[in-house]
């Protein structure tokens, strides 16, 4: 379980999270929804460490994150931020392979790279998995840094807007492999999302952030929620109940 | 372009730069040397293969950890102040230490190469203009501010021709005896070599590294003094070499990708071949004279520089 009481965190003078305490369930899909400048992204990096905090306590399994061993750690949780920064000439299967680091140090033994190919065919990528990551598309390079955080093998999985630049398909490609990751491998998923359809549709649980501040956290049927949208977006948004899944109309 | 064709074309060329010079010797003498002859191989020849081999592997390899490193494909030594500091460094030790060993100036000399890098790493943190052109252009102004500083001071102390011997590579100096220092390099690259993986992984950026549990900061600090203390040998007993660093791990990455692991042999290979193909070159154009190699280098280096530019976007660098 993901346990943070009361963190705060500023930059310069601008508070960018106040007072926020959640729990994360094992096993669910969490997303953090909110407007712009809310805090998701802030507060996604500072549970994976990568981002300090100012007070409070963020745990992982009662352990706290900044005080756990870097490598020790990276067993543990994986985050993956918005992945087109990368300009190197990889392969798929050499970047794959770099989620095995924490175990091998870069010197992969045969259980690694079976581990590899396990993440390789998960995500469906044997047929492009030599090609170079600059030759795919969007869709297919996400679908490759995923893997590389399957192969990491942590319980833990945190993804900075993994949506972002993608089509409906590939959208809804890589969050129909999130949901088969919760509910086959037992992973807990926590991701930043700006499309509250697909929040609504994919996640157990959704926490809504506005000006660094929780406005409502809980099951995804509960957040979906005529009042508690207008408070965060300040927008009057029908919803209407179709499969039994909430979907909003806000265009 | 396998990696056999490579070695290859090294066997070849160190043959040629063997035998290739004003001291006649040909292969079939190699069973009938003259006091002479056997003289001129040891002394001068074959030194100078194995500082043209060292100092082409060296370079090519600093360039490219400090491309991933930087994650810029145009920052090397040239481009990011290292080579100007080192020489500054040389310079320094000169002034300071009148009678300064070899080893002395290269301490000092790898301390400012060194501070060099790191202050252009800093200005590189701070820069918010990433473009990838934009970056080495910083890092050439650098240099020329280092460089004008050298010179200044140089200037002062009348050691201006001193300075001008550091300032061009030529091997026509190396002989037994003044080239050793070189050496160095060689464990320096082998522990790259067992950095290669960190390297890329420093290579994908900080927040990357971080969620793999790597030390970001040690290894970029690891990389950069083994690019220092490289530079500064190799400044120090052949002078400068330009644009090394900079193609060749550029013309590897077209057709190997940045792998390291995949790259660092072909790099070193491929460094080596080149520098010996225009020390030859060099030594024949205007035979029985020949002109240094930071000219052959500069020119023909410049030249493939100028067309990688031009073809960036199909080669996708």
């Amino acid at each position: 379980m993901v346990d943070l009481k009361n963190v705060f965190k500023s930059f310069g003078s601008r508070q960018i999270i106040e007072d926020v305490s959640l729990k994360i369930k094992k096993g669910t899909i969490t997303s953090f929804i909110g407007p712009n400048g809310a805090g998701k992204s802030t507060l996604i990096s500072m549970i994976s460490r990568l981002i300090a905090k100012d007070d409070g306590d963020i745990t992982i399994d009662g352990k706290d994150v900044f005080k756990t061993k870097n490598n020790e750690l990276a067993k543990k949780i994986s985050i993956l931020k918005q992945s087109n920064t990368i300009n190197l000439k990889l392969t798929v299967r050499e970047l794959v392979s770099f989620g095995r680091f924490p175990y091998s140090q870069g010197k992969l033994k045969k259980e690694d790279w079976e581990k590899v190919d396990e993440a390789i065919a998960y995500l469906e990528l044997e047929e492009i998995q030599d090609k170079f990551l600059d030759q795919l598309s969007g869709g297919q390079r996400q679908r490759a840094h995923i893997a590389m955080t399957v192969a990491q093998d942590t319980e833990y999985i945190l993804l900075d807007e993994p949506l972002n630049n993608l089509d409906m398909r590939h959208a809804s490609q890589i969050m129909k492999t999130l949901r088969r990751l919760v509910d086959e491998m037992g992973k807990t998923i926590v991701i930043v999302i700006h499309d509250i359809n697909f929040a609504s549709c994919y996640s157990d649980h959704i926490v809504a952030l506005k000006d660094g501040k929780i406005v409502k956290q809980g099951r995804a049927c509960d957040v979906i929620d005529r009042c508690v949208l207008k408070e965060i977006y300040d927008m009057d948004i029908d919803i209407r109940e179709i499969d039994s899944q909430r979907i909003c109309f806000y265009y | 372009m396998k990696i056999r064709y490579l070695i290859i074309l090294l066997f070849v060329f160190s043959l040629l730069s063997v035998f290739v010079g004003v001291s006649n010797v040909s292969p079939l003498d190699l069973f009938s040397l003259t006091e002479t002859q056997k003289q001129v191989l040891l002394v001068s020849r074959v030194p100078r293969l194995i500082s043209i081999i060292i100092a082409g592997m060296s370079m090519s390899i600093v360039g490219l950890i400090m491309q991933q490193l930087s994650r810029n494909r145009f920052v090397s030594p040239t481009t990011a102040g290292t080579l100007d500091s080192a020489r500054l460094g040389i310079l320094v030790s000169m002034m300071v230490f009148t009678t300064a060993t070899p080893l002395q100036k290269m301490l000092v000399s790898f301390i400012f190469a060194l501070l060099g890098t790191l202050l252009f790493m800093q200005i590189l943190d701070r820069v918010k203009f990433k473009d990838a052109i934009f970056i080495p252009l910083i890092g050439l102004m650098l240099g020329n501010i280092i460089s004008s500083i050298s010179t200044f001071f140089a200037y002062q102390n009348d050691l201006i021709q001193n300075m001008s011997s550091w300032m061009q590579g030529d091997f026509s100096m190396i002989m037994s005896g003044n080239y050793e220092l070189m050496l160095v390099s060689v464990p320096l690259l082998l522990i790259a070599y067992f950095y290669a993986n960190k390297f890329t992984i420093a290579g994908m950026g900080e927040d990357f590294s971080r969620s793999l549990g790597l030390n970001y900061r040690q290894i970029v600090n690891i990389g950069l003094i083994i690019s220092a203390l490289v530079t500064a040998s190799v400044v120090l007993s052949v002078g400068v070499i330009p644009f090394l660093g900079l193609i060749i791990p550029n013309i590897v990455a077209i057709y190997q990708g940045d792998h390291l692991k995949n790259t660092l042999v072909h790099t070193a290979l491929l460094g080596a071949v080149f520098v010996l193909f225009c020390d030859v070159i060099g030594r024949l154009i205007i035979y029985p004279y020949e002109i240094p190699i930071s000219l052959t280098v500069g020119v023909i280096g410049s030249g493939i520089f100028i067309y990688l530019l031009l073809r960036r976007k199909k080669y996708g660098l």
